[in-house]
């Protein structure tokens, strides 16, 4: 090897670390205001009261904000975001309620939300029916239906811009058991209403995979799972193994046609849309999605041995550009 | 319009002449940056960004870039991707960049031999500055045996076609007038395509120097400051002819091979040199006519026998200089102000070259657009760009 130092035209050494494939530096979460690891659990249930019908009204209050924020460590982008963080609040409801969205434009430019849901025209969230501008206020009425994994973002016009800049949120109602005649669909839907005893022994985790266009040039420089690239890679999500996983997934990625989730070492049940309670794919490793598209990803590591579980998107141009964790996988007591 | 005679003023007055005028002016500046009048354009607009990569280095350490910034305020790199994946790096000295300075990155990426690789420097506002290692090669190191192998390219391009073309010299010695004049001739019309030549190359070059630089005003004005400066030196004691103008040929002629060995030197350091042996021969060619150049003066003198070697030293031992510098620091102004600096000397030499053809011949005006003469120096472009097209890659 002594050799080698002398000769001028030798190749590289092979001892250079590929482990060296990462972002340099942290990125300041409390500056930020949001932080990837608390959001992955960090749902949004608004407030609740009873109507005179016997339904549940839920109310969410959501506030369009300007706001620089850190997505990559030392690299700043000035997003626009829905109550100060990217992706939005994941708004979570139960099926048959009723839901009124209090939306308050404090941006400098028109914005609105546009649920991924079923309402009527004057509730869509585009030019003409609750597009807002700056200083103005805005309430979406509308039913909590259909139940599966959705997802908000403004509509505002151009389209592309509003999506990248950061204006975008999980909308996830929960499935509403008393509805299934069948007892094994109910069950399952029972363990997807937040807060149910049957919830409460699935570890759910809410990720919105997300780049950014630091530059305008119409492609992308940083790629995550919530906003910050390589977040989960510095601070791995700790899994206990002994209870099964569900991940609400959506892609927003703007510029790239498709983005995909790819779980290492493991294979898992996915519910496309989440409207169904039986999958629509099992057994897989990897799963695409366009934009706007998602859905729900079940699997479980109880017979894993304990360890670093790699999740990523399967383009490696993403992975290597911010969008790649880990799964720390241990036991409950570990 | 009273008073011809100027009292000479005492000298304390005539220093507050001129204190006051630079106290205005101190003041003044002062006062706009306290006052900064600027302010109200202040649009919220992020500043202006601006880097330059002046030096790549490839090793077994990885990939070294030397960048200098020259944006509005000093900048940062924020993280930096290699190939649209996002590396370690560490940067030298740390910190924001100040306008004009420049720092070393190093960034441990196992590059892969012969092929390309695309460097993207992200700052702090998102803002990407992107650099293309066309064919990545490990950088030539200062080792003896590379300076070795280094300095022989140099001798046969530079010193060994200088010297052939010394060798004309006592064939030319039995030329009439006519023969004389042609030759003469012939070589400011070598040196006309030199000239072209080292300004086109210098304001290549100059583009990829960072703005502060300004690097078409420093080419041309490096060069017409060179060509003031030796026109000056050479009529210091008359006009140079004989073995005097032949020394400023050789001179001349030394700042383009130097030239011509930063750009040999840069394309070892960029991998682009392939130079093959029929690059090395074309060079060679290409260059004999300039021992052609530096005898033409000469043909009616006796030189000493030690002028010949200093004079092939002079003209072509500044190749193998320039492939030495031109394949360790290499920095597109610095090789641009070389090359400028060359062309003015190439211009003079022409200038000085012309009046001592025109002193040789009793009608000054006519012998220009004689047979020999013009033949002569469109024999010399002709052969200069064919034998070109040979070296240009």
């Amino acid at each position: 090897m002594s050799a080698m130092s002398a000769d001028p035209y030798a190749a590289p050494m092979s001892g250079m670390a590929h482990g060296n494939m990462t972002t340099v530096g942290r990125v300041d979460h409390d500056a930020n205001g949001f932080d990837p690891s608390t959001m992955l659990t960090d749902w949004d249930t608004g407030t609740t009261e009873l109507l005179p019908d016997g339904r549940t009204l839920r109310t969410f209050e959501v506030t369009a904000i300007d706001r620089e924020i850190e997505i990559a460590p030392g690299v700043l982008f000035p997003a626009w975001t829905f109550n100060g963080r990217v992706p939005g609040p994941a708004l979570r409801a139960k099926e048959g309620e009723r839901l009124k969205i209090i939306f308050r434009n404090h941006g400098s430019h028109p914005h609105s939300m546009h649920f991924h849901g079923i309402h009527s025209a004057r509730m869509d969230g585009v030019p003409g029916a609750g597009l807002i501008g700056p200083g103005e206020e805005f309430i979406y009425e509308f039913d909590a239906k259909p139940f599966g994994c959705h997802l908000y973002h403004c509509h505002a016009l151009p389209l592309k811009r509003h999506m990248h800049k950061g204006m975008y949120g999980l909308f996830v109602i929960d499935p509403d058991p008393t509805r299934q005649s069948d007892p094994a669909l109910s069950a399952v839907a029972a363990s997807r209403m937040l807060g149910s005893p049957e919830n409460g022994n699935w570890q759910e985790l809410a990720m919105v995979m997300n780049a950014f266009d630091t530059n305008f040039d119409g492609g992308n420089e940083v790629y995550a799972v919530n906003t910050v690239g390589q977040a989960y890679m510095n601070v791995p999500i700790r899994i206990d193994k002994t209870r099964p996983v569900r991940v609400y997934l959506v892609n927003v990625t703007e510029f790239d046609p498709i983005n995909s989730f790819h779980l290492h070492a493991n294979f898992f049940d996915y519910f496309d849309t989440g409207t169904t309670l039986t999958p629509t794919l099992r057994t897989v490793d990897l799963i695409m999605q366009c934009q706007a598209q998602r859905g729900i990803l079940e699997f479980s590591f109880a017979d894993h041995e304990d360890g670093m579980y790699m999740f990523h998107a399967h383009q490696s141009e993403f992975t290597e550009l911010g969008w790649v964790g880990m799964f720390d996988v241990r036991g409950p007591g570990a | 319009m009273s008073d011809q005679s100027q009292p000479t003023r005492p000298t304390a007055i005539r220093l507050l002449l001129v204190l006051l005028p630079l106290a205005a002016i101190l003041g003044s500046f002062v006062w706009i940056a306290s006052l900064d009048p600027l302010r109200s354009f202040n649009n919220g607009a992020p500043p202006v960004e601006s880097l330059t990569v002046e030096r790549t280095v490839l090793d077994q350490t990885g990939i070294q870039i030397l960048v200098r910034a020259g944006g509005s305020e000093a900048m940062q790199i924020a993280q930096i991707a290699v190939d649209d994946a996002y590396w370690t790096f560490t940067q030298n000295p740390p910190g924001p960049i100040a306008r004009g300075s420049a720092v070393w990155l190093q960034i441990p990426y196992p590059w892969v031999l012969g092929e390309a690789h695309h460097v993207a420097l992200v700052s702090n506002t998102g803002t990407v500055f992107g650099h293309e290692i066309a064919v990545a090669v490990p950088t030539p190191q200062a080792t003896a045996g590379q300076f070795r192998m280094q300095a022989l390219v140099g001798a046969l391009v530079g010193l060994l076609p200088v010297a052939l073309g010394l060798m004309f010299y006592p064939a030319m010695r039995g030329f009439g007038t006519a023969g004389m004049n042609f030759v003469l001739a012939l070589t400011v019309g070598m040196l006309a395509f030199l000239l072209l030549d080292m300004i086109a190359e210098a304001t290549e070059l100059a583009a990829e120097a960072a703005a502060m630089f300004q690097g078409s005003a420093m080419v041309w004005l490096s060069a017409l400051a060179s060509f003031l400066l030796l026109m000056a030196i050479g009529r210091w004691r008359g006009r140079p002819e004989g073995l005097a103008l032949a020394f400023y040929i050789a001179l001349g002629i030394g700042l383009h091979n130097f030239g011509e060995g930063l750009a040999i030197g840069g394309a070892f350091a960029a991998g682009a040199a392939g130079l093959g042996t029929f690059l090395v021969l074309g060079f060679a060619l290409h260059n004999v006519t300039e021992g052609i150049g530096i005898a033409a003066p000469m043909l009616r003198i006796r030189p000493p026998l030690w002028s010949f070697a200093a004079l092939t030293l002079l003209a072509g031992a500044p190749a193998v200089l320039g492939i030495w510098v031109g394949s360790l620091a290499y920095a597109p102004q610095w090789s641009a102000l070389a090359l400028a600096v060359g062309a003015g000397a190439i211009l003079q030499v022409m200038v000085e070259v012309s009046a001592y053809l025109q002193r040789q011949n009793s009608d000054r005006q006519a012998i220009l657009f004689s047979p020999a003469v013009l033949g002569g120096f469109l024999g010399g472009i002709a052969f200069m760009y064919v034998t070109a097209a040979l070296i240009k890659v």
